[in-house]
């Protein structure tokens, strides 16, 4: 992008905070989410952000930040006893996601917070704006 | 540089400055969950110094040739975190936004003072 104002820098990282909160979204729906083989188990996405300057200005301290990459996560899945299971393999192991939830929910608590934090920055920038319009009437 | 021209310029100057830093903490708050991001601001009122006044250089004859200063693209510093985050982000997001809303509040009032002053050129010009 060569140029960027507050309306890029805040919209983008709204859309950024959105992927983020959608990808929270479908950890938490996949956390019970069994499977009957470390393969076939749900790996949680994790979104990598990444700050994006104006082409040619890296150093004019205007940026705003992108969803470069979602990775799925490396983490060693759960493995539980449950003989009972219609999905156990022949040894009686079920797999669960390697989902914490308690990080999720904090992930999801400060995504909603930062998103305020964008909208309240584009709401401040539209009313001076809007001021800036009608200087001298 | 005409005398209405310079009658205004001081608030517009001022005014665009406060329009750059207002983008630049809002960048700042775009990424303050971004890892490895390292806050930025100007410092107002170096900016505005060097964007009205000649920079350093002084002109002691009619045929020197003034330094036109950095005019209004200020440069960029960096913040100094008051504590540094894991992930080398130094957005600490209560100093942005209470920088955020005081800059906001200072554009709007150097609006003011550009209204007040366009006010009173037209008032003059009726001869009111």
């Amino acid at each position: 992008m060569s140029s960027m104002n507050i309306f890029d820098i805040s919209g983008r990282a709204m859309a950024a905070q959105n992927i983020r909160l959608n990808t929270i979204a479908s950890n938490l729906a996949n956390v019970n989410a069994l499977a009957g083989s470390k393969e076939e188990v749900y790996k949680p996405m994790l979104p990598v952000f990444e700050t994006k300057t104006p082409m040619g200005q890296p150093l004019s301290g205007i940026s705003t930040v992108d969803v470069v990459d979602i990775v799925r996560s490396t983490a060693e899945p759960e493995k539980r006893y449950a003989p009972g299971h219609p999905l156990a393999d022949a040894e009686g192991f079920v797999f669960a996601p390697a989902i914490d939830r308690d990080q999720e929910m904090i992930d999801m608590i400060e995504t909603s917070r930062q998103y305020q934090n964008n909208i309240e920055v584009l709401t401040t920038a539209k009313s001076l704006l809007l001021k800036t319009i009608s200087v001298g009437k | 540089m005409g005398v209405i021209d310079q009658f205004l310029n001081g608030s517009a100057t001022a005014l665009s400055l406060r329009q750059k830093r207002l983008e630049i903490l809002g960048s700042n708050i775009a990424n303050a969950a971004t890892p490895n991001f390292k806050a930025r601001d100007i410092d107002f009122a170096s900016a505005y110094k060097n964007a009205t006044s000649g920079g350093d250089l002084v002109t002691t004859a009619s045929n020197h040739i003034g330094f036109a200063g950095q005019g209004l693209e200020p440069s960029s510093l960096y913040r100094v975190p008051a504590s540094p985050s894991l992930d080398g982000n130094t957005v600490e997001l209560h100093i942005e936004q209470v920088q955020f809303a005081e800059n906001a509040t200072r554009y709007e009032a150097t609006l003011q003072f550009l209204n007040g002053r366009i006010r009173t050129l037209r008032s003059a010009l009726r001869g009111e």
